[in-house]
């Protein structure tokens, strides 16, 4: 156990530095530039009315004091890494009062809900109908699979979610293309809502599937055409052993934990994909809520989604390095 | 090299048709050079005028012909991913080859940085790099961003050829007849990691035209400059689809998707080409 308390250690040392450096580009981003963030969000209120110098004076100070842009630059990367402890980004400029982290804890969910949804289905058909395809190798229908999946996998999320929507918006339309719901449908546990969620879901799911699975379908069919060559397998099918439990329990099992790692170092890119597929189709994530806040010219929004989704990403690729040993015996005591 | 290619076509179908995509999308990127009309210029050709063999792909609601439009385009868009390609290479050499070949402390320090930068998501950061820069952002910044965005997962790769070449005999003589570890570097370790530094750029292309499309598309680039994204932009803010100008939008996408799927095939084969035993069994011997 020893060995495991230490890989956990490790892992969490890794979590510390992805926040630590993370946090510090965004502020030296937000920082390091020559433009100041209060000029031109008065500038952009101002633009088409008179206004009293005055007031523009007092705006000023309350947009400075509200972006925590006072003192020396010292003074504000620690009142900048203050405000990351405590998730509290302030009043957001465009939904005000509203705080920037309520804005954010509800659109999380919906990001989180679409994220998962479609990296469990892509990564669960990609490894299962690759581990297929390395085993029975002369199979017509999965080489057929695998080359329209790995035909589908260099389309980048954005291309694929706009062809998506346009042949299912605009070619044939038979299913709602924007939205997380019917608009006048009322919020709750009622089956019409739910069915309303689970309409409006397929489109950003299906996308994202598209072009998640091919990856995982290559890389599992490569790893377990290297395994059936292995001296193990010959041993347990010139020993009579059942085919399919060859193939699920000796040759998939062993597969499965590069998988796993691979799971964790993209779940950056599949983040990225998730909240650029929002994007497209109006899914009220954090996707969404960052577009319409640079739109908006929110300061403190953008730099709330900013730091959060590098947070929320370095959170879950921990979690499943922590998971991962406690699947493969090798890694607790490597 | 020229029998290197004569065998890839021969031997591998993929190769040969990536080969084929890639060559029409630099014959179109190449057009542009020849364009009757000034690149990014309105007005210039009737409107919303359908397919036809005075313009090929039509005309769209700027006053632009399609195809020509297209070829600066694609151009434009080409020489981005080329740029960022490159850039994060650079990186990416740097960091692989140094960790691989030196090891110890500077390789675990290396590879935490290179694993810090693997998870993080580009497109806020780049979506933030955006809102603080506005109208200040040009196609420079935009390139350097997104190279120090895109090595880490390449630098990972060349680390662990790094790390067996430092084993390997020659290096070992190298060291002994006295070269800098920068010459070993440079002059010895560089050659063996190319070719996959080759595949790796097709994919970093990839990688890199596809966040410029997002990017512009949502307008967040300087829109003026005509890539496929701001095509696509501009189509949407004319609304191309539902004034019926389809063809507006379906070219460049179309492009795009060849582009796209070109510069993978050629990656994909590279790769195979560079292990020799895929090579072998698909060659007809066996492995």
């Amino acid at each position: 156990m020893a060995a495991y308390t230490l890989y956990v250690l490790r892992r969490f040392g890794q979590f510390v530095l992805v926040v630590f450096v993370g946090i510090n580009i965004a502020f030296f981003v937000t920082h390091a530039t020559p433009i100041d963030p209060i000029t031109a969000a008065i500038a952009a209120t101002t633009r088409f009315s008179q206004s009293d110098p005055q007031a523009v004076q007092m705006t000023r100070e309350a947009l400075r004091e509200l972006y925590g842009l006072q003192g020396s630059l010292w003074q504000q990367y620690v009142a900048f890494w203050m405000r990351v402890a405590v998730a509290d980004f302030g009043p957001s400029l465009s939904a005000f009062p509203t705080p920037v982290s309520t804005l954010i804890w509800r659109a999380l969910p919906w990001t989180f809900g679409l994220l998962s949804i479609a990296t469990l289905i892509s990564w669960g058909l990609g490894n299962l109908l690759g581990g297929l395809a390395g085993y029975y190798r002369r199979n017509v229908a999965l080489k057929l699979f695998g080359v329209v999946a790995s035909g589908l996998q260099p389309i980048p999320n954005y291309v694929m979610a706009f062809v998506v929507l346009v042949l299912f918006g605009y070619v044939w339309p038979i299913l709602p293309i924007t939205g997380s719901s019917q608009i006048n449908l009322p919020q709750g546990w009622t089956l019409a809502y739910f069915e309303s969620v689970f309409q409006h879901a397929l489109l950003p799911v299906l996308s994202l599937v598209l072009v998640g699975t091919g990856a995982w379908f290559i890389g599992m069919r490569a790893l377990v055409s290297n395994i059936v060559t292995e001296d193990y397998v010959t041993y347990a099918e010139l020993g009579g052993v059942d085919r399919r439990r060859i193939l699920i329990s000796y040759v998939m099992r062993n597969a499965l934990m590069p998988q796993v790692t691979g799971l964790a170092l993209s779940l950056g890119l599949i983040f990225n994909g998730a909240v650029i597929t929002e994007v497209v189709f109006g899914y009220p994530g954090l996707g969404n809520l960052l577009i319409r806040a640079v739109y908006a010219g929110d300061y403190s929004l953008v730099i709330g989604i900013a730091s959060m989704s590098i947070i929320a990403v370095a959170f879950a690729a921990l979690v499943i390095d922590l998971v991962l040993p406690l699947l493969d015996p090798r890694v607790r005591t490597a | 090299m020229f029998r290197i290619l004569k065998d890839l076509l021969r031997y591998n179908r993929e190769f040969a048709l990536g080969a084929i995509l890639i060559l029409l999308v630099v014959a179109m990127s190449l057009a542009s050079f020849f364009s009757p009309y000034p690149s990014g210029l309105q007005y210039v050709a009737p409107f919303d005028v359908p397919p036809s063999w005075g313009h090929p792909f039509g005309t769209n609601s700027r006053g632009q012909d399609v195809f020509w439009e297209l070829t600066f385009a694609i151009r434009n868009s080409l020489l981005f991913g080329i740029t960022v390609a490159l850039l994060s290479r650079l990186i990416a050499l740097v960091v692989g080859l140094t960790s691989g070949y030196i090891g110890g402390v500077v390789d675990r320090i290396l590879m935490s940085i290179n694993d810090t930068f693997v998870v993080f998501p580009p497109f806020p950061i780049l979506v933030l790099v955006y809102f603080i820069f506005k109208d200040h952002m040009s196609w420079a910044l935009l390139a350097v961003a997104m190279a120090s965005l895109g090595w880490p997962y390449d630098a990972r790769l060349i680390r662990s050829v790094a790390l067996s070449l430092r084993t390997r005999e020659f290096t070992t003589q190298s060291i002994f007849s006295g070269m800098s570890t920068r010459q070993i570097l440079i002059e010895e370790h560089l050659p063996y990691v190319l070719p996959i530094v080759f595949a790796t750029t097709m994919n970093n292309i990839n990688w890199s035209i596809g966040l410029e499309v997002t990017l512009s598309v949502i307008g967040f680039t300087n829109i003026e400059t005509p890539t496929i994204g701001t095509m696509i932009y501009w189509a949407n803010q004319h609304t191309a689809l539902v004034a019926g100008v389809w063809w507006w939008i379906a070219f460049p996408v179309g492009l795009v998707i060849m582009t796209f799927i070109g510069l993978y095939l050629l990656s994909v084969s590279m790769n195979e080409y560079i292990d020799p035993r895929s090579r072998l069994s698909r060659m007809g011997g066996s492995a």
